[in-house]
């Protein structure tokens, strides 16, 4: 039965098309082979599986991914999650290397162990991906996994791994090595020059490399990215990508015809509700925050604890007597975060904006504030009580703002002198706390700043 | 048309309207959410290039709000759509009162029916003579004359879109992607996700606008040919990193009307570029990010990548003309206060300081000389060569290099006021500029459509008094349109040529394979 449905979405019966991606056509049914401890997950899993196996293998990963997904929102390093995972990875979903164990790959418990990789990505890729914002979670985490095991990977199989994927790249000769030298060396950072002439270089489409491209971090010919041969890690990542997205979305068109199957369906449901947005249970508390009450009048006085990055919303707002749209659209949602209703959030919204006549502010930005509140906008059974409060990964990594905008957060967008102006501004005038902070953003912990001026506010 | 949506995009009086607007569509549509526009503030007021995203499975509010491009009350003193129009107005002599403004509808109607080159247009877009999906499956959105909004018009061949185009007479009509399915069968479609766009061309957005707090002859919405040459140099550095980095050939500027220009790379490996390629296009080509508050705009790594350097090459003889010139943007010496903030030694700039406050109203040019004259006269002992040469270059990319919206670029989704079209605020025509004379491009001098109009009357008038034999010239020859009209058409055969070789290639690829 589940393998059934695992066969109707079976994206080989696309890649059997594409002469390009015939290796990858090898049709299985029964046990799959795993010669490497890395998997890109292009062939379903076709052996049967019991359905205890199914739901617990795919909470095992479960797990595993809301840990990587919170150490990102933590701002945490590579290394740190590393650290932080290796232990986790051990217990829940451990993948060890042919080098482990004696028979190799051949050795039954690896062959479980990546079976049970396998089988869970697949759940979890059919559980996720039935809206965009869950598939693009579920792709951005799982890109991380890998990218952590590539890394961990040993040498010599990861090598023989990258092999096996037989990727479109074209070896650049010497000659044109020489004649490319000085652009090969500029373009590329962090190459010492004997390197450049003496190390391998591939030639690829530039829409392999989109990290590289994207950066600045690569020469380019004629739509050609000449790529380092240390590259690799990020081509494969980006062909990793580029498959679970499309999985992804052949999933989804997969979904409704799932819903036969009374079985699977309820364990997929409860699988996604538990990836649920972390800041998302904030709005389900409707109930009103302890204190005193909130409204349009009180946001003045209140501003004065508020986040940096709200605080400096607010102040703009004063200034200017008016907010660009994210600024508008963080604010709003910080508001009906602490609890402001869509009325009194209505009102500070008009009389903020001072210069504008009454007509203008209904016809151009009251729908904005109704929507952000899930009083209008898409169909009423899907609205429910609109968006919740950014978080501070989306203000930190979402649409960084732009001249005279004045979203976003300051720790990581002001440049220092600006930032510890506007810190002393709202009243931070803590030489220490002033350095700390500087010390955080330049390591890029910005979390951190915001909790060091936090704690200083509270014991102050 | 049954299957068009007109919504008035200003104000939604009820949410029980709002809700009616699609009590057919499939549960992630909320094409009505999008088509919900905030008029634009005036002090955020953006040219009529109107870019606008369609709706995704998924709405983000963060899209909802994406507004500031808006500009749309042109014509919001023009009342209620009164074009009346057949199917096939007469071509009768135009003969406009003299004070025909180019936002009256007779005045649009006659520009599409006698001048708008839809045969090329429909080429460009279909990429061949023979109606493809490309074209059948190809959105546009019009602005009407009363300034509702419609999405997801589609047409199968060139003469179905102009049809339409005169039986509505948008003020305004925009291009969007190419979608799996026809666009007006989006709805009937069962799941949402089998309607989603698969192609479009490459498109970046130039804006003086973005280039106010640099731009010191002009803002907002006004421009002369001192600040058009930012448009120049944007021009120039992106149009060679394109095809020389990244090896388009298809590329097509045209002027959008008032205060920028936008480019579509039309080869077809740019048009299937999907929203992460697109994104990492954008971000090899920004430079100058960061809001007001961030300081230093420009720091980049030494050595300079092989395109920064490229650019810099072309931009510097620009910023000693265009910048110093006739921007000088230092001569207040509070202004000079920021080129100091951008220099890396201090004792230098005290002396700098020290020679500017006893020479008021120095000029630029001179200011940027003293720079490496103090230097070798050794006015500071600190001094590191090499880091004010580097803070040297990176002023000239920060003044000279361009600020594109990238977001525009981004995603395949976007649409993008077509070429040809005429800009409501300035009655001027969004030619195609020849980037083989870009220097002398004048956006100034771009006919407007009453001019236009006006040429083809005098035409016919002598015409008739000499009656003159020969070929009868089509509209557009008799005018100041003619060279943009020619160009278009010749860039479009050249795509239609390298096209037909893609094709041929791919035939034969399949051939090999059965
Ligand atoms: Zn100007």
């Amino acid at each position: 039965m589940i393998r059934q449905d695992y066969n109707r979405i079976d994206p080989k019966r696309r890649s059997t098309l594409d002469h390009k991606k015939k290796q990858f056509a090898t049709p299985t049914y029964k046990q799959q082979e795993y010669p490497h401890r890395l998997n890109l997950y292009e062939i379903p899993p076709t052996a049967e599986i019991t359905l205890e196996q199914f739901e617990q293998w795919a909470i095992d990963r479960l797990r595993i991914l809301a840990e990587l997904e919170a150490c990102s929102f933590r701002n945490k390093t590579l290394t740190e999650t590393a650290a932080y995972i290796t232990p986790l990875l051990q217990k829940w979903l451990p993948l060890h290397s042919n080098s482990s164990s004696s028979a190799g790959a051949q050795d039954e418990n690896l062959k479980l162990e990546r079976q049970k990789d396998h089988y869970s990505h697949f759940i979890l890729r059919l559980a996720f991906s039935s809206t965009e914002d869950l598939r693009r979670r579920f792709a951005r985490i799982e890109c991380s996994l890998f990218k952590l095991r590539f890394q961990n990977d040993d040498a010599r199989e990861r090598q023989a791994f990258v092999e096996s994927l037989q990727l479109d790249w074209e070896v650049v000769s010497e000659e044109e090595k020489r004649t490319l030298a000085t652009d090969l060396q500029n373009a590329t950072p962090g190459l010492r020059k004997q390197e450049v002439e003496e190390g391998g270089w591939f030639k690829v489409d530039f829409e392999t490399v989109p990290e590289l491209v994207e950066s600045r971090r690569v020469f380019l010919k004629r739509g050609k990215a000449y790529v380092p041969v240390r590259e690799q890690m990020s081509m494969v990542l980006a062909g990793f990508n580029e498959r679970v997205d499309k999985g992804l979305e052949l999933a989804a068109r997969a979904l409704p015809r799932l819903d036969e199957d009374d079985r699977l369906t309820p364990i997929l449901n409860h699988l996604s509700r538990n990836f649920a947005t972390p800041d998302s249970t904030l709005s389900d508390s409707d109930s009103a925050l302890p204190g005193a009450p909130i409204n349009a009048a009180s946001i003045d006085h209140l501003s004065q604890h508020f986040p940096l990055c709200m605080r400096n919303l607010y102040m703009t707002l004063r200034k200017n007597s008016h907010l660009k749209h994210f600024g508008r659209l963080q604010y709003t949602l910080f508001l009906k975060g602490i609890g402001l209703t869509l009325e009194d959030c209505l009102i500070f919204w008009r009389q903020a904006f001072k210069l504008i006549t009454d007509d203008t502010f209904n016809k151009e930005y009251r729908y904005n504030v109704r929507h952000a509140y899930g009083e209008v906008g898409g169909d009423a059974t899907r609205r429910g009580r609109g968006y919740s409060p950014f978080s501070c990964q989306k203000i930190l990594t979402e649409h960084p703002p732009g001249s005279g905008e004045s979203h976003g957060c300051p720790y990581r967008h002001f440049s220092a002198d600006n930032l510890t102006t506007l810190l002393q501004t709202t009243g931070v005038n803590d030489r220490d706390v002033l350095r700390g902070v500087k010390e955080d953003v330049e390591k890029k912990r910005y979390h951190i700043a915001c909790n060091r001026v936090f704690d200083w506010y509270v014991h102050f | 048309m049954p299957h068009s949506t007109v919504t008035d995009p200003v104000a939604p009086s009820s949410p029980t309207e709002e809700d009616s607007v699609l009590p057919d569509a499939p549960p992630h549509a909320v094409d009505e959410v999008k088509e919900e526009r905030e008029e634009a503030d005036e002090n955020e007021q953006e040219d009529g290039d109107t870019i606008r995203e369609a709706p995704k499975a998924d709405v983000k509010l963060e899209d909802i709000f994406n507004d500031d491009d808006e500009d749309d009350d042109e014509f919001s003193s023009s009342g209620a759509a009164t074009a009346k129009v057949e199917s096939s107005p007469p071509a009768a002599p135009l003969q406009l009162a003299p004070a025909a403004k180019y936002t009256d509808p007779e005045v649009m109607l006659a520009f599409y029916q006698r001048l708008f080159p839809f045969r090329y247009l429909f080429q460009w877009l279909n990429h061949s003579m023979k109606p493809s999906n490309d074209f059948g499956h190809r959105e546009f959105a019009f602005t009407l004359q009363n300034d509702a909004y419609l999405r997801y018009q589609s047409f199968p061949t060139g003469d179905l879109l102009r049809k339409d185009i005169l039986r509505l007479n948008p003020s305004r009509f925009e291009i969007g992607p190419v979608y799996t399915a026809n666009p007006r069968d989006r709805k009937t479609l069962r799941k949402s996700t089998a309607f989603r766009p698969i192609a479009k061309e490459l498109v970046f957005d130039i804006d003086l606008t973005d280039y106010d707090e640099i731009r010191t002859c002009c803002d907002k919405a006004n421009i002369c040919h001192k600040c058009w040459s930012f448009v120049t140099m944007a021009i120039k550095v992106v149009d060679a990193a394109l095809r020389e980095d990244f090896g388009f050939e298809h590329i097509m500027w045209v002027y959008s009307g008032r205060r920028g220009a936008h480019a579509w790379i039309s080869d077809k490996r740019a048009r299937n570029m999907d929203d992460q390629k697109r994104k990492a296009l954008a971000g090899y080509l920004e430079l100058i990010k960061g809001g007001a508050q961030s300081g230093k705009r420009v720091n980049v790594k030494r050595p300079l990548h092989p395109h920064l350097a490229r650019s810099l090459d072309i931009l510097k003889d620009h910023f000693q003309r265009d910048i110093l010139e006739d921007q000088d943007p230092w001569a207040e010496p509070q202004k000079a206060e920021r080129l100091l903030q951008l220099l890396p030694d201090k004792a230098l700039n005290d002396a700098l300081r020290k020679k500017w406050d006893t020479a008021p109203g120095r000029s630029s040019t001179s200011k940027w000389a003293d720079i490496d004259a103090l230097a070798k006269s050794g006015a500071s002992k600190t001094l590191d060569g090499k880091a004010l040469l580097d803070a040297k270059q990176d002023i000239v990319l920060e003044y000279t290099y361009p600020r594109l919206d990238v977001e525009v670029s981004k995603k395949q989704i976007h649409l993008l006021k077509s070429p040809f079209v005429i800009h409501p605020k300035t009655g001027r025509v969004c030619v195609p500029i020849d980037t083989r004379r870009l220097a002398k491009f004048d956006p100034l001098g771009v006919p407007t459509v009453t001019e236009l109009l006006g040429e083809i009357d005098e035409y016919d008038g002598r015409d008739l008094r000499e009656e003159g034999e020969g070929k009868k010239a089509q509209d557009y020859e008799k005018t100041s349109l003619k060279p943009y009209v020619d160009y278009f058409r010749s860039y479009v055969a050249g795509l239609l040529k390298d096209e037909k070789g893609v094709k041929r290639e791919r035939e034969d690829d399949d051939a090999m394979e059965f």
